[in-house]
């Protein structure tokens, strides 16, 4: 009988790994992407040069002395007015002044510790949930987190509790409102999806006919017919003069509503991709409905959903714009706001830039986060 | 054998009959197991065997026909099939060991869930019946990390978890590698021996040789013949019977 001998491993050729194979495969492969590729540059050049000449090299940073944190910045003697700035470049002190509403809105400055508490609590938010992860009780921290934050930060910006005086959500307004709007969206939402998304998987004829009905209706309206319907028409089924539901909370209603059909039919995919085996294996345990549901099938399908739920928010999150329709001044509604000031007028270009700068790194960073999740939660490939 | 004389019938199944929709599945089932009798169902694929014993923990409707779990009759009540889903656990083809649990997990669910175990109890259980199927150093990997015998090795120390009456293998080695097939049979070879009730639908005709009391061979959703496994491969009485066995073992 003859011996199997392994034989040893070795590295692949050196002309089959590095950057010049890269750039071979991925950009010269053929004539054809030769040309795209040339084509893209040619375009990058384009648009490149004049982009950075507005935004940097031409543009006034004179934004005078600034107060970082104690720290006393000098850019320049004074700040810059809107006519010395000129028209070459942009004009970054505008926003400089108007920092303030973009993140603000209307808030009093005297009560702007309140907000600010709320996004220094966000921030740590993310950072105690990493820091938990291997603590033994993670689950009752991030359960109590889940419900005193929203709590928490709900009074502080509100007032109305102790020595917190009430500031009216008409005077909310900038990046607060849209986070608010945004993140209240999504919590709330999600939950009612979830539930709608099991309804329309229900064997319970009525849940399912309900779920459907209600799923299907509002995926068939846009959401601006649903701001509409919130802030101008709902109010007309109301006794007349009686004003009491608030116009934020008539607008938050409808957005998480809204939402929620679509959670629900992202979530559903998520079901459907559960394969039948699990469901059986649940039953077969002893499991009840509800344990089935909350111990074996949503954690697989709301993991497998991760990116569809997170691009649904981002969505929704972009969307949250539409709400300066109804009068709700939100981040994107300041660039009218803040250029209707005599002494601003025409910086709208300034404005816009700044906005989707701002919206573009908060959804970026939602875009990755949910890249983390799905790594740390994939157990089903790891090998 | 003979010491299953006296015992007392855990599953009655009477006059059963199945229909996916239009298709006649079950054909008059009568079927009597009496406490720790090893079953083995055999028969051709789509004769109605699997559907059988999953009417037995009622994962499968049906509608004509009655079946007794040590004395409780099975109905749409869910309270009666949680109880005797408690009593009757079963073993699946393709494991389906839920992907996101542990292996320890996937064991102490139940129990901690449905039996209200407390978790140190369910965990050091879990661990001594890992240990009886010879897994006991992969508890906190997840199944996709371990081969298939072992996935099935583990769905069968998560089923024992909730100490059963009755087992049902639901073709236990159909989805393994040849590899493999040996290391599961052999665990319930010792299962066997133990005393519990199991229904198994194999094609391990020398598992059914070697451990059944009863063999069953279906065919077209009907019992055609039962048999002890000496009689059933020797002495087989219809000819249908027979072709399988000659097409089963000439290999």
């Amino acid at each position: 009988m003859s011996v199997f001998d392994q034989q040893a491993t070795r590295k692949p050729p050196i002309s089959q790994i590095g950057a010049v194979l890269w750039l071979k495969t991925n950009l010269f492969s053929s004539w054809v992407n030769t040309g795209l590729t040339a084509a893209s540059l040619y375009l990058l050049y384009l648009i490149f040069p004049p982009l950075l000449d507005w935004m940097f090299f031409n543009a006034s940073f004179s934004f005078g002395t600034i107060n970082f944190f104690g720290f006393e910045i000098k850019f320049s003697e004074e700040m810059a007015t809107n006519k010395n700035c000129g028209r070459v470049g942009a004009c970054w002190p505008y926003i400089y002044e108007k920092l303030y509403m973009y993140t603000y809105g209307f808030y009093p400055r005297t009560e702007t510790w309140r907000p600010n508490t709320v996004f220094a609590l966000t921030a740590l938010l993310f950072v105690i949930i990493p820091l938990v992860k291997n603590y033994k009780y993670k689950n009752r921290v991030i359960l109590s987190l889940i419900i005193f934050y929203p709590i928490v930060s709900f009074v502080l910006i509100s007032g109305g509790f102790g020595v917190l005086t009430v500031v009216e959500t008409h005077l909310w307004g900038g990046l607060l409102l849209t986070l608010v709007i945004a993140s209240v969206g999504i919590i709330v939402s999600f939950p009612i999806g979830v539930l709608l998304a099991l309804g329309r998987q229900s064997e319970l004829r009525i849940i399912k006919l309900f779920s459907t009905i209600f799923i299907e209706f509002v995926r068939a309206v846009p959401l601006i017919t649903i701001l509409f319907m919130a802030s101008f028409v709902l109010p007309l089924f109301l006794e007349p003069g009686n004003n009491s539901i608030d116009k934020l909370l008539r607008a938050l209603i409808g957005i998480a509503l809204f939402q929620a059909a679509y959670f629900a039919e992202v979530i559903r995919g998520g079901l459907q991709a559960i394969p039948r085996g699990q469901y059986e294996a649940a039953d077969a345990i002893g499991l009840s409905y509800f344990q089935k549901n909350a111990l074996i099938v949503l954690p697989q399908a709301l993991k497998i959903s991760i990116p569809n739920i997170v691009g649904s928010s981002i969505s929704l999150f972009k969307d949250t714009t539409l709400v300066l329709i109804i009068g709700l001044m939100d981040m994107l509604a300041m660039v009218g706001l803040t250029t209707a000031d005599p002494y601003w007028l025409g910086r709208e270009t300034e404005g816009y830039v700044f906005v989707t700068i701002v919206m573009w790194v908060m959804l970026y960073s939602m875009s990755r986060y949910s890249k983390k999740l799905e790594l740390r939660f994939n157990t089903e490939n790891q090998n | 054998m003979s010491t299953n004389k006296n015992k007392k019938n855990i599953i009655e199944i009477s006059q059963l009959n199945k229909w996916y929709g239009e298709f006649h599945a079950l054909k008059n089932i009568d079927l009597k197991v009496k406490e720790g009798e090893i079953i083995v169902v055999c028969g051709p694929s789509g004769s109605g065997k699997s559907t059988l014993i999953r009417c037995v923990n009622f994962l499968e409707k049906f509608q004509e026909g009655s079946i007794l779990v040590s004395g409780t009759e099975l109905t749409d009540d869910a309270q009666k099939i949680r109880k005797i889903r408690s009593e009757v656990s079963m073993v699946f083809q393709h494991f389906n060991l839920f992907p996101h649990l542990t292996i320890v997990d996937n064991l102490t669910l139940a129990p901690i869930w449905v039996h209200n175990e407390t978790k140190r109890e369910a965990r050091e259980k879990a661990l001594k019946l890992l240990d009886r199927v010879g897994i006991k150093d992969q508890a906190e990997k997840y199944p996709n990390q371990l081969s298939g015998g072992q996935q099935q090795r583990v769905a069968i120390a998560r089923s024992l978890c909730t100490n059963p009456k009755i087992m049902l293998f639901d073709e236990p080695t159909s989805a393994l590698d040849p590899e493999m097939i040996s290391e599961v049979l052999d665990v319930m070879v010792e299962l066997a021996k133990e005393g519990i009730t199991m229904i198994c639908v194999t094609h391990e005709m020398g598992f059914a040789r070697k451990v059944a009391n009863r063999i069953i061979f279906m065919d077209d959703g009907q019992i055609v013949e039962e048999n002890d496994p000496e009689n059933f491969f020797n002495n087989a009485e219809s000819d249908r019977l027979q072709l399988f066995l000659n097409q089963i073992l000439t290999h």
